[in-house]
């Protein structure tokens, strides 16, 4: 066995039959199941766990909890662990973090060594000038920057989310907060009881066989509880707007951590207190411990934690931590009774305590030094919750004053009380919790319109018994000064330093001395600190607020709050055929598209020159019914509807109320009271929200039914020359072009699927009929197009052929060519502003925008050489080097063997034949000309009307 | 996160909805000016108050709620569907 371990303790949470081998610091230990990494080490005498992060002391345990300043280690590539929370594993591997070279030599201890401390502020003051060397100073401070390490090549681990909706969520599982959990349950409320160890019970667990028989039968009545989930290892982290509550689990299987995220009816803080350390000269040396962690090494772990020990006691914690070292065989080498104005001048030793001078000038040898000097009230979940807690100088801690209807708080945060206290006031608070939550709950089914309602508790508001504080000495510093941040190496000497500087708000000081700003987040120390702060600045604690806590409580990996990835993907009914025809994908939004099937170009030829097909599924399309669709048409376009007639098709523009371009599409008329909007892929969700906005809102007597169907049907453009010939094969739509003409629309049966309807439309150019198939058929008529035209060379093109095609024809896209600012006119489209509508969405600042020209034209562009290809982006500029616009698209151009652009420019340049300069990337500008038209190819549109 | 009790779906989390915020009425487009019509689209009182602001059921019913926020407290008390009931 260890040298330090101890017979069997009644209480001990370790498995002496399970015996696992680990690693420190490159060398073998071992250790129990059960065993936390700090308690193994610590039954092997390791003292020494860190080097402190600014003077590179040796530091050791201090609370033995997950709060523990300085027990920070890394465990294989796994940084920041809690040595003194997580538990052993057989075989793990564990070093120490920030102790280069060693743990036990570190020469940056040498800063120690020059005699002197760092004051506040000294790297602010020392590597401030010249600025030429901040990237050198980083480097070097870099290296004396506390954490782990991350591995680059570490395999993330799997994190989970999980949405919760208990009726009350208990936070800290003590007693007072099992008789919380057991009283609710009863009331009939469902619970979940989050407690940040890995057992229920609180200060129960290190206590003697009298509270550890309570703990049994209150875990008992809490397994018994019907209705009640326990989550240990597992921490609230915080509280927000109508107790929507984050708890992290630390120890679900097959994930590294789950954040849960509940939406409680009445949340209880049961948290308990923390121990305070006391600021003396060698407060921070190992072997100084606080009389909780001495009484969870002995009793939960069966770790002697010293030879021989001075305790320093104000309480009855330290009173049961002597009775406890000396079941341990530790020597007492002296009490240190603070109740009788005794208490501790300094500890001294090299690496680890070795001798204790209290107050009185006497001097003790010994390697241990506990003390028992105070509490802190983990307020952050009351903080959060709206309450400011006051300071209480009687109790010599801070306690909740007022709380909102749906948060209560009970046990240690509250008051003092025995066992039988604390449980009776849990479940006082658990019974009254779960009536407030009850009456939420049946207002709530009430509310749900298939809920079956509950009947609302009609009890009275259950009484609160109150919990007393035991009067406590205020014990912070001693006469000497010592550590009081030991994460951020900050002293009592150096809060006062600040204070006299001028940093008289503890806020500023805070800031200035990086008190409270480590990974322990003030919760060791923050008390201390408003006390020293409160001294230096002649104030006292009940002056100088507490700290505002903002969540998170504990830490939480970032992988924990990103989850697992669950992003919705959209595919088309003809993915499958694509996937298995080389297509390469592309993500447009949601929607997995077909980027090409290899070649853009020759697809691009093929539309040209015979005939291409593309799935353009993600199309949006709304289906628009009633009298006054017209009415919405003429509102929500910029051009005009009422006289569209059944069986035609109209482009249109929509914009906003500032007049920025928010969407186009084409419109068509498939009978007297229906029809078909479609909207760009990107735009559907969007489009179909502001049409509903202004039914809604604006016009909700007009008489339109909308239903978005983009899922509805699949699409597919048949666009070239023989695309006429080739849709004639599969359709009984009559295709002469004397009977459907461009910009029609016509329903009929295609490869003999009823109820589709088809448009003749060209974003390509040319001429082409765009299918809508109910969606179930779309791959079917997809095969048979490609069948039935395999003598016509029918091919599929995807996104980027399209892009080419549209960008020869200059059509442009909304968001790519045009951005948050172009309004109606700066795509000239002016031929479809009809700004005679008496009324329409944004058409004020169209009709100021029409008297004025200042703003961006778009214009198509073309540089001298046509092999220079200037990349989206670029900047057009004049001699001086001022901007006067950009490209917007730019493509090779297969049909006309060059570079070809859209461009915005100032209004100056947009003429004919105007010369511009468009700087590259390289920093060279190239010369370019504006096009008369935006049509690069075809310019009259004969091909598309053909 | 908030729960706004939709009249149609019940208490649902807000990130179902979108947020609209406060709604000046519509001035009428043939009479207006642009003080008044930049008013309308971009001046919000942001009272620390109770305030009646838009919200949009997206992820729900798709219905536009008037929604009673004290914007301090974020406290809602009430809720009701832009147009009327539905019929």
């Amino acid at each position: 066995m260890s040298r330090y371990r101890l017979e069997a303790q009644p209480g001990e949470v370790i498995d002496r039959t399970s015996l696992l081998t680990f690693e420190w610091n490159k060398a073998t230990y071992q250790g129990f199941t059960g065993d936390t990494i700090a308690s193994a080490l610590a039954a092997h005498g390791q003292r020494i766990l860190s080097r402190s992060f600014k003077y590179h002391r040796p530091r050791g345990l201090l609370t033995a909890t997950y709060h523990d300043p300085n027990a920070t280690v890394q465990v294989g590539d796994d940084p920041n662990v809690r040595a003194a929370h997580r538990r052993l594993a057989d075989g793990m591997v564990v070093a120490p973090q920030n102790a280069w070279p060693s743990l036990d030599f570190d020469v940056k201890a040498s800063n120690k060594l020059v005699g002197r401390f760092l004051p506040p502020g000294f790297y602010y003051k020392t590597f401030m000038f010249p600025h030429a060397l901040w990237p050198v100073y980083q480097k070097v401070l870099g290296r004396f920057a506390a954490g782990g390490v991350v591995t680059p090549g570490h395999q993330p681990s799997r994190f989970d989310h999980r949405h919760a909706h208990p009726d009350v969520l208990i936070a800290g599982g003590g007693p007072a907060g099992m008789a919380a959990a057991i009283a609710a349950s009863e009331a009939g409320a469902s619970v979940i009881l989050v407690e940040e160890e890995p057992a229920l019970g609180g200060h129960l667990r290190w206590g003697g066989q009298d509270e550890l028989s309570v703990l049994a039968a209150l875990v008992e009545q809490v397994q018994a509880g019907p209705a009640i989930e326990v989550m240990t290892d597992a921490v609230v982290a915080g509280r927000y707007d109508h107790n929507w509550v984050s708890v992290v689990q630390r120890d679900v299987p097959g994930v590294a951590e789950r954040l849960v995220k509940a939406r409680v009816k009445c949340l209880v803080v049961a948290v308990g207190t923390l121990e305070r350390p006391y600021v003396f000269a060698g407060n921070d040396l190992p072997g100084v411990m606080l009389s909780t962690a001495v009484r969870r090494l002995v009793n939960l772990y069966a770790v002697k934690p010293g030879e021989k020990a001075v305790v320093l006691t104000a309480n009855p914690s330290g009173d049961a931590a002597i009775t406890d070292l000396e079941r341990a065989g530790v020597e007492i080498a002296a009490v240190l009774d603070a109740r009788k104005g005794q208490t501790v001048h300094g500890a001294v030793g090299r690496k680890s305590v070795e001798s204790v001078l209290d107050s009185r000038g006497n001097r003790f040898e010994a390697d241990l030094l506990v003390t028992a000097t105070g509490w802190t009230s983990p307020t952050a979940l009351l903080n959060m919750a709206g309450d400011r807690p006051v300071y209480e100088p009687k109790a010599a801690r801070f306690i909740p004053t007022t709380l909102p209807d749906d948060v209560m708080a009970t046990g240690g945060i509250l008051g003092d009380g025995t066992t039988e206290e604390l449980i009776a006031h849990g479940t006082a608070v658990g019974t009254e919790a779960a009536r407030r939550a009850l009456i939420l709950r049946a207002k709530w089914e009430t509310a749900s319109p298939a809920g079956q309602s509950s009947r609302p508790p009609t009890s009275e508001p259950t009484p609160i018994p109150s919990l007393e504080h035991q009067p406590h000495p205020e014990m912070y510093r001693s006469s000497t000064h010592g550590f009081v941040d030991f994460s951020e190496d900050v002293t009592s000497k150096d809060l006062i330093a600040a204070a006299k500087e001028g940093y008289d708000s503890m806020e500023l000081a805070k800031r200035y001395t990086t008190v409270g700003m480590g990974p322990v987040q003030g919760k060791v120390e923050a008390v201390n600190a408003l006390a020293v702060h409160g001294e230096a600045t002649g104030g006292s604690l009940f002056e100088t607020s507490t700290t505002t806590w903002r969540p998170p409580y504990a830490p939480i990996r970032l992988g924990t709050l990103a989850g697992r990835k669950y992003e919705p993907a959209r595919y088309s009914p003809m993915q499958s055929w694509h996937a298995s025809h080389g297509a390469i994908p592309l993500l447009a939004g949601q929607w997995v598209r077909p980027e090409h099937y290899g070649d853009p170009p020759s697809e691009v030829s093929a539309v040209r020159n015979g005939v291409g097909i593309i799935d353009v599924s993600p199309i949006g399309k709304i289906d628009l019914r009633g009298s006054d669709v017209p009415k919405l048409l003429e509102f929500v376009y910029v051009n005009k509807w009422s006289r569209l007639e059944v069986g035609k098709v109209r482009y249109g523009v929509m914009c906003a109320e500032d007049g920025v371009i928010l969407d186009d599409g084409v419109t068509g008329r498939l009978g007297r009271e229906h029809y078909m909007m479609s909207t760009t892929s990107g735009g559907a969700g969007g489009v179909w929200n502001w049409l509903d906005e202004w039914l809604q809102t604006g016009f909700p007597e007009w008489d339109v039914q909308m239903t978005a169907v983009t899922d509805g049907y699949a699409s597919i453009n048949v666009a070239g020359p023989h695309s006429r010939e080739l849709v004639a094969r599969v359709t009984d739509i009559d295709l002469d072009p004397s009977l459907f003409g461009y910009m029609e629309v016509r329903t009929g049966r295609v490869a003999g699927v009823t109820d589709c309807f088809v448009w003749r439309i060209g974003f390509t150019g040319e001429l082409s009929y765009e299918i809508h198939i109910p969606s179930a058929y779309g791959l079917w008529v997809w095969e048979q197009l490609l069948e039935e035209g395999s003598d016509l060379g029918v091919r599929p093109f995807g996104v980027e052929a399209q892009r080419i095609l549209r960008l020869e024809k200059g059509h442009f896209i909304v968001g790519q060519d045009t951005d948050g600012l172009t309004q109606g006119f700066g795509v000239g489209a002016d031929w479809a502003i009809k700004l005679d509508k008496r009324d329409f969405a944004g058409k004020p600042e169209l009709v100021w925008q029409s008297q004025r020209d200042d703003y961006p034209h778009l214009v198509a562009i073309q540089t001298e050489d046509p092999t220079i290809l200037p990349p989206e982006a670029c900047q057009i500029v004049d001699r001086s080097g001022s901007t006067l616009g950009r490209i917007t698209s730019s493509r090779m151009s297969p049909t006309l063997q060059r570079s070809i652009c859209l461009g915005q420019v100032a209004p100056a340049l947009d003429e004919p034949d105007r010369r511009i300069e468009i700087r590259l990337p390289n920093g060279k500008n190239v010369p370019a000309r504006v096009l008369a038209t935006h049509a690069h190819f075809d310019p009259e549109g004969a091909r598309a009307r053909g | 996160m908030l729960v706004i009790v939709c009249p149609n779906c019940g208490p649902r989390n807000s990130d179902e909805f979108t947020f609209q915020g406060e709604r000046a009425p519509r001035p009428d487009v043939s009479d207006t000016d642009a003080g008044e019509w930049r008013r309308y689209l971009y001046m919000k009182v942001n009272a620390s108050d109770w305030v009646e602001e838009r919200w949009f059921h997206v992820s729900g019913c798709r219905r536009y709620l008037m929604v009673e926020r004290h914007t301090s407290t974020n406290e809602i008390r009430s809720v009701t569907m832009v147009g009327g009931e539905p019929g």
